[in-house]
């Protein structure tokens, strides 16, 4: 289980596995796109028919949602609600959380079907969650071994040279 | 907390406007809309009531340049002020990098000030976060207006640690860069010291 506190770093090794992953399910899965967030709004990957898509927007709404449902399931005495779907009159999203604090989201049409969304990402949602367990590790082990980050040397000049 | 993608050499970081209901929380996240270039911004979300009340939240995603090879965006959010969202106000808070506290210059919103600061003390700490240490600023909107509080007792009511603090007008933009800059400069430096 990854913890909501600590800050979130993805590198190319983990980044690759984790597109390579998400363009088979897209396949398997007759989807239009997919994409993964992280539960705080932030998009961690987006593959298929991304180009007229506001996917910042769609990243960010879509933690709001996970995160309003989460709060409904608590009312009620659930831990949370682990999948959502949303049905559209030619675009249906599914929403699956990944290792506690990742969302998964499949927006497909009718070539594909919930049953076989539900079934291909099950599967995947397995192997995205070892790497992301990997990907905490390796967060860790980089902190401990105290590697320079490459913020550690901002100066107030180049966050001044942001506002210009 | 921010994301480090190094596979696209960006950082993300989330800031959170936090305040009393209709303090201009909303109005900030307009203005900074309204004066940005069309390449550096990104589509401004609102969930608003019909009467255009706060709903859920204001979200406007900012892209603001490169510091280091890493591209800098920031996630801007407001929350609902009315006393009754609070269950709404707590998952905003979310994952929060930074904080602006805006509060509304105007004496008879003096107590709703300080009843939204210490709401967004507990929220806060629910979300397992200090509002000693968690990068954070004030602004003081609403100066232009005649009802205005002094300031040195607003100062002293609200910013006993003695955070960054601005006056603003948030329609005509006074006050609303600053806050934002003083707010980014805070969460760039926890992150500098973060590592």
């Amino acid at each position: 289980m990854l913890s909501s506190q600590s800050s979130l770093v993805m590198y190319d090794e983990e980044y690759q596995k984790i597109m390579i992953l998400i363009e088979r399910l897209l396949r398997e899965s007759n989807a239009k796109v997919i994409f993964l967030v992280d539960k705080d709004g932030q998009l961690i990957a987006a593959t298929g028919e991304t180009e007229n898509l506001d996917t910042t927007s769609l990243a960010s709404l879509t933690a709001g949602n996970i995160a309003a449902t989460g709060g409904l399931a608590k009312l009620i005495g659930e831990k949370e609600f682990s999948i959502l779907f949303h049905e559209g009159e030619k675009d249906n999203i599914h929403l699956s959380i990944v290792g506690g604090r990742v969302i998964l989201v499949v927006i497909f049409d009718q070539r594909s079907s919930l049953g076989l969304v539900r079934l291909r990402v099950k599967k995947a949602s397995n192997e995205l969650a070892v790497i992301l367990e990997d990907l905490v590790r390796k967060t860790q082990d980089q902190h401990s071994e105290f590697q320079a980050s490459p913020f550690s040397e901002i100066t107030d000049d180049d966050i001044d040279n942001l506002f210009n | 907390m921010s994301f480090i993608n190094y596979a696209s050499r960006e950082i993300n970081c989330k800031i959170v406007y936090y305040g009393p209901g209709l303090c201009g929380k909303t109005t900030n996240l307009q203005y900074i809309y309204n004066k940005t270039a069309e390449g550096s911004k990104g589509k401004m979300i609102s969930l608003a009531t019909e009467t255009e009340r706060t709903l859920f939240f204001d979200f406007l995603p900012l892209a603001l340049g490169e510091i280091r090879g890493f591209k800098t965006r920031f996630h801007l959010y407001t929350v609902p002020g009315q006393v009754f969202y609070d269950a709404s106000r707590k998952l905003i808070l979310k994952g929060v990098d930074g904080v602006v506290f805006v509060a509304d210059s105007q004496e008879e919103r003096f107590d709703a000030n300080i009843e939204s600061l210490e709401n967004l003390r507990d929220n806060l700490e629910e979300q397992g976060f200090d509002i000693e240490k968690i990068p954070f600023v004030i602004q003081y909107n609403k100066r232009d207006l005649p009802n205005a509080c002094d300031l040195e007792e607003l100062s002293k009511a609200l910013n006993p640690r003695r955070v960054p603090e601005f006056e603003a007008c948030a329609p005509t933009g006074e006050g609303v860069f600053e806050t934002l800059k003083a707010v980014a400069k805070l969460v760039l430096n926890d992150l500098k010291k973060g590592g």
